[in-house]
């Protein structure tokens, strides 16, 4: 990762399985059962306690970089293998980085919905 | 390999180990992307070097004109699953890869699952290993036999930490009943998460269909990959055995308010209208073919509504030779194999209202394709679609 990355904070107050949770062609949040469902996606530093339910979120993941509507960047409490492979075949096959990135569960608590968070080089996160 | 070493680096594993076999789900098309990345494993000449299976697809191959949505994608699902069966992998196309004799792994084999039913019940109800692996690294596992050495292929992550144990308000009858465990698996997966959970108040022996809708509900409302029930599954013989002789962190209750108001959410249409029943996922075993067909008897499905049950097609063709898969399109059952009528447009009427006996097709299917959702046992499915409408038997939720 080489540059810096900054998006608007969209702070999901349950985990969300992209698959079935997230339509990679419009970017939009679709999971009925979820608090956000109707939320766009699209280019937002995505922060929630984990990722959630199918193994199919990595694929959708990859497709939303390729149709552009990927978060910006997804920020997590426990650490989701699923997740950090969909990053880094999207990386491999269309060389965009989407970060996945681990935090203390405080720090992720003090991220507030709509702030502007920045992701500098180092994965290092601070919030503008 | 590149990708097996990433994942090593994110599950800060020290070694990879070898694993026997692979189940892997990304044969199933999610757009360009998914066959952008087969193309490059192709490219590269990769073959699997260890027996594979795969998931489901998004079309049924042997009965492709059941698919009501764009040509051009179906043409490309099929290409997927093509390429796929072209790397080396055995072309099984279902959800349920333990209900084939031959590929069952045994207790404390070590497996690179895919399919958070799959991992789940690989887990927890066989006793074979496997993390929680999704598409890609599935098939990057199947091709270098290897994977990390982390998380559920150790013993000690294995330990349930939290002990969901039924209250004693919940009725013996609702105990005993099947449409209990897709209920409980939504619950068990709010309450787990991720974390390894024991669930403690059910009678012993509990069947793998049963424990099957458990882990798949349970996989769709948290991220659960292993659970233990005293009694059933392999690990738990005793409560003590599943914690690993330690304390938990938590023990929950669960009552029957609780399981009440998991039931009623898992319906999103309520009345009395009926556009369909779907059963079947995961994908139906023999054993659940053969109830449908007694429990239809010489009783027809209703001219309005559609049917349909998703299996295996290895598990339909057993079933075919037992004259069960007669007895079904006799009644107007429509048989769908190969993929599941909530990742594909494939019911006639998807808005619905669709009836359902799983907790997975109920959670997944209003976003996936828009369908209101009736959720309901097994037996009120049925006697629904012969009805022609929602038939309710409450008594086993106790009064209201």
């Amino acid at each position: 990762m080489n540059a810096e990355i900054s998006g608007r904070a969209l702070v999901l107050e349950e985990g969300l399985s992209l698959w079935g949770g997230m339509d990679p062609a419009t970017g939009e949040l679709i999971d009925a059962h979820h608090p956000q469902s109707g939320a766009s996606l699209t280019g937002r530093i995505v922060v929630m306690p984990s990722g959630r339910g199918s193994s199919s979120s990595a694929s959708v993941l990859a497709e939303a970089v390729r149709a552009k509507t990927a978060p910006a960047a997804i920020l997590l409490a426990e650490p989701d293998l699923i997740l950090t492979i969909g990053s880094a075949v999207a990386q491999e096959l269309y060389g965009v980085t989407v970060p996945v990135i681990v935090l203390p569960v405080q720090e992720l608590a003090a991220i507030a919905d709509g702030a502007t968070v920045v992701i500098g080089p180092e994965g290092l996160v601070r919030t503008a | 390999m590149r990708l097996v070493i990433r994942a090593a680096e994110a599950t800060g594993a020290e070694r990879l180990i070898d694993v026997t076999q692979a189940h892997v789900d990304s044969c199933l098309y999610h757009g360009e992307a998914t066959l952008d990345f087969v193309r490059r494993l192709a490219d590269g000449r990769a073959r699997v070097s260890i027996p594979t299976t795969l998931n489901v697809g998004a079309i049924d191959l042997l009965h492709p004109e059941l698919y009501r949505g764009n040509p051009r994608i179906a043409e490309r699902a099929r290409l997927l699953m093509d390429r796929y069966r072209a790397l080396g992998a055995r072309p099984t196309f279902t959800c349920a890869p333990y209900q084939l004799a031959d590929v069952r792994p045994t207790l404390g084999e070590q497996v690179a699952w895919g399919e958070s039913n799959a991992i789940a019940f690989c887990n927890s109800v066989l006793g074979a290993r496997t993390n929680r692996y999704g598409d890609f690294i599935d098939i990057a596992a199947a091709i270098t036999g290897r994977v990390p050495d982390a998380g559920l292929h150790r013993t000690a992550a294995r330990r349930a930490t939290l002990v969901l144990r039924l209250a004693d308000d919940v009725p013996g009858a609702l105990r005993a009943a099947d449409v209990l465990f897709p209920v409980l698996g939504i619950v068990l997966g709010r309450h787990a998460g991720s974390s390894v959970a024991v669930i403690d108040g059910l009678a012993p022996g509990q069947s793998e269909d049963r424990l099957k809708a458990l882990g798949a509900a349970a996989a769709s409302s948290g991220s659960v990959a292993m659970f233990h029930v005293v009694g059933s599954t392999p690990e738990a013989p005793l409560l003590d055995d599943a914690l690993q002789h330690r304390a938990p962190k938590r023990v929950d209750l669960i009552r029957l308010a609780e399981l009440r108001d998991v039931r009623d959410e898992l319906s999103t249409s309520s009345g009395e209208q009926l556009a369909a029943v779907s059963l079947g996922t995961p994908h139906a075993s023999l054993a659940e073919l053969e109830r449908y067909a007694a429990m239809l008897g010489d009783r027809r499905v209703h001219p309005d509504v559609e049917c349909l049950v998703s299996t295996g097609r290895d598990v339909m063709g057993e079933a075919s030779e037992r004259g069960i898969v007669g007895r079904l399109h006799e009644a107007g059952v429509e048989l769908l194999v190969d993929t599941c009528s909530y990742i594909a447009p494939i019911l006639r009427n998807s808005a619905g209202p669709v009836m359902t006996d799983s907790g997975k097709w109920a959670y997944y299917a209003p976003g996936n394709i828009g369908a209101s959702v009736v959720f309901g046992s097994s037996s009120e499915c049925i006697r629904s679609a012969v009805a022609g409408r929602v038939v309710r038997d409450d008594a086993v939720w106790g009064r209201s």
